[in-house]
């Protein structure tokens, strides 16, 4: 379980605090500039922050912070790309191969260099290279803003099978509230700098 | 400088006056072509003449009194301008103590040492501290390094800024700061190195360095001022080498914390 307690950090106007059960899906709405970022930033530890976070109970203070980033996985809006070829942000592409398919990339894509995919593509890629790691809890950006209808479809429905199968903690931001309805049971709404969880929808 | 066997050809003011005119048909150029660097041209001129000058007698001045204080207050000046000048090169700056700091430091511990090193081995002037060898000698190398640090921590602020979402993506992944960082870190260090290796690699085919320009003008045989040349090379490489990986390291260190975040919290907006 992701027990988050007076979380404070700059930018933010007031501490957020939540319980999120392993399987479970936040969603997280709000208009741009709200925050909502910078809230997932904190709790990946990419920035400052104040308060208690755990997660099965392990503080995440107590831990080294590349371990604690091992539980967490994170897709920014923006993701960003070390290296030339497309494949070498990835361990083992073999072993993803279905779900690259799945996703809609070709099988190849690996030995594209980094500038070749598009932003659509680019997303899906780094949805797989943060799935790759199989992350506990899973903080996703705005994952679908640039795909199609039918990759929208894929990526909630491979997510929902994570969380099924493997107790994915999802926490999703979204712009779409049809989409938060759809992949989550609970909403935070994220404004001027304020966190606050709406009834369950 | 009369010692036996060197001759050289002492230079009046009105051959300084003379050589002037070139600078002076530069800012012509500059008004005709309206490139507007007449004023900076003319006010770069005199600075380098006044500094000169004012070195000239201080030089006089330390050569004579053979002070290790003395030295040393001119060694802690040299660097602290070439700090300065460090900070001033910078595109973003590292915030507070650290934009001054780190240059400055990077720049006394590997100029200082590589400057030491060379009077307490291969020089070894009586005493080892004279002026006379340390000053000049100091001054070439603090000069080099002083180009190598500011390049290096200029690629380090200005790649870990533009590819600060490639870092974080490796540190999201797990890794720690010194692997997120390391692409970073070594486009830094060859920039900081470039020059001295290229200096290295064109002197003697397509420039005449300017110390053995110097010797050989002072009345030094080619052969000596050659040996003299290769040694400042090496202890030029030396420095730059390492204030160099100082201050990329340290600057490294400066933008991430101990929980392996990149804090470019801690770097100046870009100067306009």
């Amino acid at each position: 379980m992701l027990d988050i307690r007076d979380l404070r950090r700059q930018g933010l106007a007031a501490a957020v605090s939540f319980k999120l059960q392993a399987g479970e899906c936040l969603g997280v709405r709000g208009p741009s500039g709200a925050g909502k970022s910078l809230l997932l930033r904190a709790i990946a530890d990419l920035d400052p922050s104040d308060g208690h976070v755990s997660w099965q109970g392990q503080e995440r203070g107590q831990m080294p912070a590349p371990d604690w980033r091992k539980i967490v996985g994170y897709l920014p809006a923006e993701p960003g790309w070390w290296a030339d070829r497309v494949g070498d942000h990835f361990q083992n592409w073999a072993v993803l191969l279905p779900l690259v398919t799945r996703l809609g990339l070709p099988a190849d894509a690996e030995h594209w260099p980094v500038t070749r995919p598009s932003t659509g593509e680019r997303m899906r890629l780094a949805f797989l290279r943060a799935l790759e790691r199989a992350p506990k809890l899973l903080l996703l950006d705005e994952p679908t803003a640039a795909l199609d209808a039918k990759s929208v479809a894929i990526v909630e429905e491979i997510v929902a099978e994570r969380r099924r199968d493997q107790g994915l903690a999802v926490i999703w931001v979204s712009h779409d509230p049809e989409q938060s309805r759809r992949v989550s049971s609970r909403v935070l709404q994220v404004e001027q700098g304020r966190a606050w969880e709406e009834g369950a929808v | 400088m009369e010692g036996p066997g060197l001759s050289y050809i002492a230079l009046s003011n009105g051959d300084l006056l003379l050589a002037s005119l070139l600078v002076l048909a530069n800012a012509a150029l500059s008004l005709a072509l309206d490139l507007g660097l007449h004023k900076r041209l003319f006010m770069a001129s005199v600075r380098m003449v006044v500094q000169l000058f004012l070195m000239g007698m201080v030089l006089t001045t330390l050569f004579r009194l053979l002070s290790p204080w003395l030295t040393g207050l001119a060694v802690v000046v040299m660097v602290g301008f070439a700090g300065r000048e460090v900070a001033e090169r910078q595109e973003r700056r590292l915030l507070g103590w650290w934009s001054y700091g780190l240059g400055t430091g990077s720049m006394m511990l590997a100029a200082v040492l590589v400057t030491v090193l060379a009077l307490t081995s291969a020089l070894r002037p009586e005493p080892w501290y004279d002026p006379r060898y340390a000053l000049p000698l100091l001054g070439m190398i603090l000069g080099n390094t002083m180009t190598g640090v500011s390049l290096g921590l200029n690629s380090l602020t200005n790649g870990l800024y533009l590819r600060r979402a490639a870092v974080e993506a490796r540190l999201m992944l797990g890794e720690d700061r010194r692997t997120a960082f390391a692409p970073v870190v070594r486009q830094s260090l060859r920039q900081a190195l470039m020059p001295i290796i290229n200096v290295m690699s064109a002197t003697g085919v397509v420039s005449i360095p300017g110390m053995m320009t110097g010797q050989i003008l002072g009345g030094v045989p080619p052969q000596e001022a050659v040996k003299y040349q290769i040694m400042i090379l090496f202890l030029i490489a030396g420095g730059v080498g390492l204030g160099a990986l100082a201050a990329v390291y340290g600057g490294a260190w400066a933008l991430s914390d101990a929980r392996h975040r990149l804090r470019l919290d801690r770097l100046g907006t870009p100067k306009a």
